[in-house]
């Protein structure tokens, strides 16, 4: 076992870690005191959290209502055209100050308790009776509004992406995601004018890295789901690779056709499924892509540490962020994506191929209760551990899919910023 | 033109007929409800109002209602489940070219392997009614759940 944790094993705090990567005490998924320090250490860390679209805050005025972690965050676009993000938290006495998940034309925002107003960058500028009535009550003299606000976060945005951290030491978002990251983001999203086609949540009855370990574990894909092979859909041959990135916390992974396997293969063989198949599609129109990147490649997974990834399975773009709730249950936000510029055939496969992801994805379901499954079979369990040995022990990618690399990345990254 | 009340009575009883083939876990009946040349959907309210055109299920043929059914039966992981459905009477909205537009609310409890009776979804049905072949059969079918989220996963139709 090699020993590239960032930290010695055990701390005084949690329970001891086992060496090396491979292996990840069940106690993660459980302690309210693991889930308390996330929030502290990773949401509000140095690290950035998806917040929201730039296509959300298209004007002046535009705010949308974002998480990051259990911080709630209202995103805005001001006078000057900057978004700015600040905690949806009243300065005075802590109640929310927006009531809603998105709006436009805001001039400032009123707390509905007292009063208390913010402008779009999330500074005090009125508190309702600050000079008190008549002559009585009111706040102190020496009392400064500069002093008092909720929570700003720094803001920046990469292909449209709208990231949040409320660390002053996060890296740049740029440096963060790396150049590969940030390319395989641009490569979906750059460029385009994305227009939200839906926006689902799905409750999940586990903890989120339950999930962010689903995400990135290349390992289950044929295994859990099912979709693919028990129809037979062939499946041309397919290159792919893993892609993990220096902390260990972000990756990609993706499969193309193998040109030099299929020559010219029309692309859209892709979904055309085997005439010797016990089970055929009715209709599988779904799958008969296009490929609107000419890359050849079919999929691609990546997520961003600590808690977005960003989907091309065929024509399905999607946002998806994990939200935890508590140490057992989180909210996985799912916004699926068009452009402008689809055409009504292209638009229509999007709508389409939604089916194969979300709450009832032909490829996605599983993940849904797959972390539930685990959840409650380590509930009494707490000192055992999972083994993450598939691919070796390092959190480097791989031309092979076979891996669990980035699980293990994301361990290595959890693990610096947790300090365990 | 078909008389109001007969109209009313037809679809109610397609509406029962509909929801104890999915309670009764015959779900390769399902797909018969419905028109050859057929929209099913399932959405959400907030969708519905934002002009959001995607869903969680989209089937725009029979044959995706048929391969939603294989899909369960065969290829997708999920714990045994029922549903029980009770259903408002529909509304009927309009009718044009022996089309009948209806609204029907839904609750829809779910029931997991070894758990409670929970309620899973509620809604509204938004209908698009026509004979085919002398049947009754949904043009259209927009599930509208009041609420954006679904817990854990979306397995049965609704």
């Amino acid at each position: 076992m090699q020993s590239s944790a960032p930290h010695p094993a055990g701390t005084k705090e949690f329970p001891s870690w086992p060496d090396g990567l491979t292996r990840v005490p069940f106690w993660a998924f459980q302690r309210a005191d693991v889930y308390a320090a996330e929030q502290k250490r990773i949401f509000q860390g140095p690290f950035w959290n998806f917040l929201c679209l730039e296509a959300d805050l298209t004007a002046p005025g535009d705010w949308r209502a974002a998480q990051a972690g259990d911080a709630g965050v209202i995103v805005t676009r001001n006078e000057a055209g900057e978004i700015h993000a600040f905690e949806n938290r009243c300065a005075h006495r802590g109640a929310l100050i927006c009531l809603d998940d998105s709006g436009r034309g805001k001039k400032d925002f009123a707390c509905v308790y007292h009063a208390w107003t913010y402008n779009l960058e999330g500074g005090l500028t009125g508190i309702a009776f600050k000079n008190g009535v008549k002559g009585r009550g009111g706040m102190p003299k020496d009392f400064k509004m500069s002093d008092h606000s909720p929570r700003k976060l720094r803001v920046a945005a990469l292909a449209g992406l709208v990231f949040g951290t409320f660390s002053r030491e996060a890296p740049d978002l740029r440096e963060y995601l790396g150049s590969e990251i940030s390319a395989r983001i641009e490569r979906v999203l750059a460029g385009r004018k994305p227009v939200v086609l839906g926006r689902f949540t799905q409750a999940l009855p586990n903890n989120w890295k339950l999930y962010m370990e689903n995400v990135k574990d290349s390992y289950h894909a044929s295994i859990l789901h099912t979709f693919f092979t028990t129809f037979e859909l062939n499946r041309l041959s397919q290159k792919g690779a893993v892609i993990v990135d220096e902390s260990g916390g972000h990756h990609v992974s993706y499969s193309a056709i193998d040109s030099k396997a299929t020559g010219n293969a029309e692309y859209s063989a892709q979904g055309i499924r085997s005439d010797n198949a016990g089970y055929k599609l009715a209709d599988p129109s779904m799958l008969q892509g296009v490929d609107e990147y000419g890359d050849g490649v079919t999929l691609q997974i990546l997520s961003v540490f600590p808690s977005c990834v960003v989907q091309q399975i065929q024509n399905a773009i999607a946002i998806r962020q994990i939200v935890p709730r508590g140490p057992g249950r989180a909210d996985l936000h799912w916004i699926y994506l068009g452009f402008e510029d689809d055409t009504p055939e292209l638009r229509l496969l999007r709508l389409k191929q939604a089916n194969l992801v979300g709450p009832a994805g032909y490829i996605s379901m599983e993940d849904g209760c797959v972390g539930g499954f685990v959840q409650r079979a380590v509930e009494g369990a707490p000192g055992m551990e999972s083994v993450l040995e598939m691919g070796g022990a390092d959190a480097r990618g791989s031309e092979s899919r076979v891996t669990e690399a980035s699980v293990r990345g994301f361990w290595k990254a959890w693990r610096a910023g947790m300090g365990v | 033109m078909r008389d109001s009340a007969d109209i009313f009575f037809a679809i109610m009883r397609a509406q029962l007929d509909y929801a104890r083939c999915i309670d009764d876990d015959r779900l390769e009946e399902w797909p018969d409800f419905f028109a050859d040349d057929c929209l099913y959907r399932v959405t959400s309210a907030e969708n519905l109002r934002a002009g959001m055109e995607a869903s969680l299920i989209f089937a725009n043929s029979r044959g995706m209602l048929k391969d939603r059914v294989s899909a369960l039966r065969e290829a997708n992981i999920y714990e045994r489940q029922s549903y029980r459905h009770i259903l408002g009477a529909p509304c009927l909205l309009s009718q044009k070219n022996e089309r009948y537009r209806s609204e029907t609310s839904f609750l829809v409890a779910r029931i997991l392997r070894g758990g409670a009776t929970e309620v899973f979804a509620t809604g509204r049905y938004l209908d698009l009614y026509g004979f085919e072949h002398g049947a009754l059969k949904l043009f259209e079918r927009v599930a509208v759940c009041d609420s954006s989220r679904i817990d854990t996963l979306l397995a049965l139709p609704l």
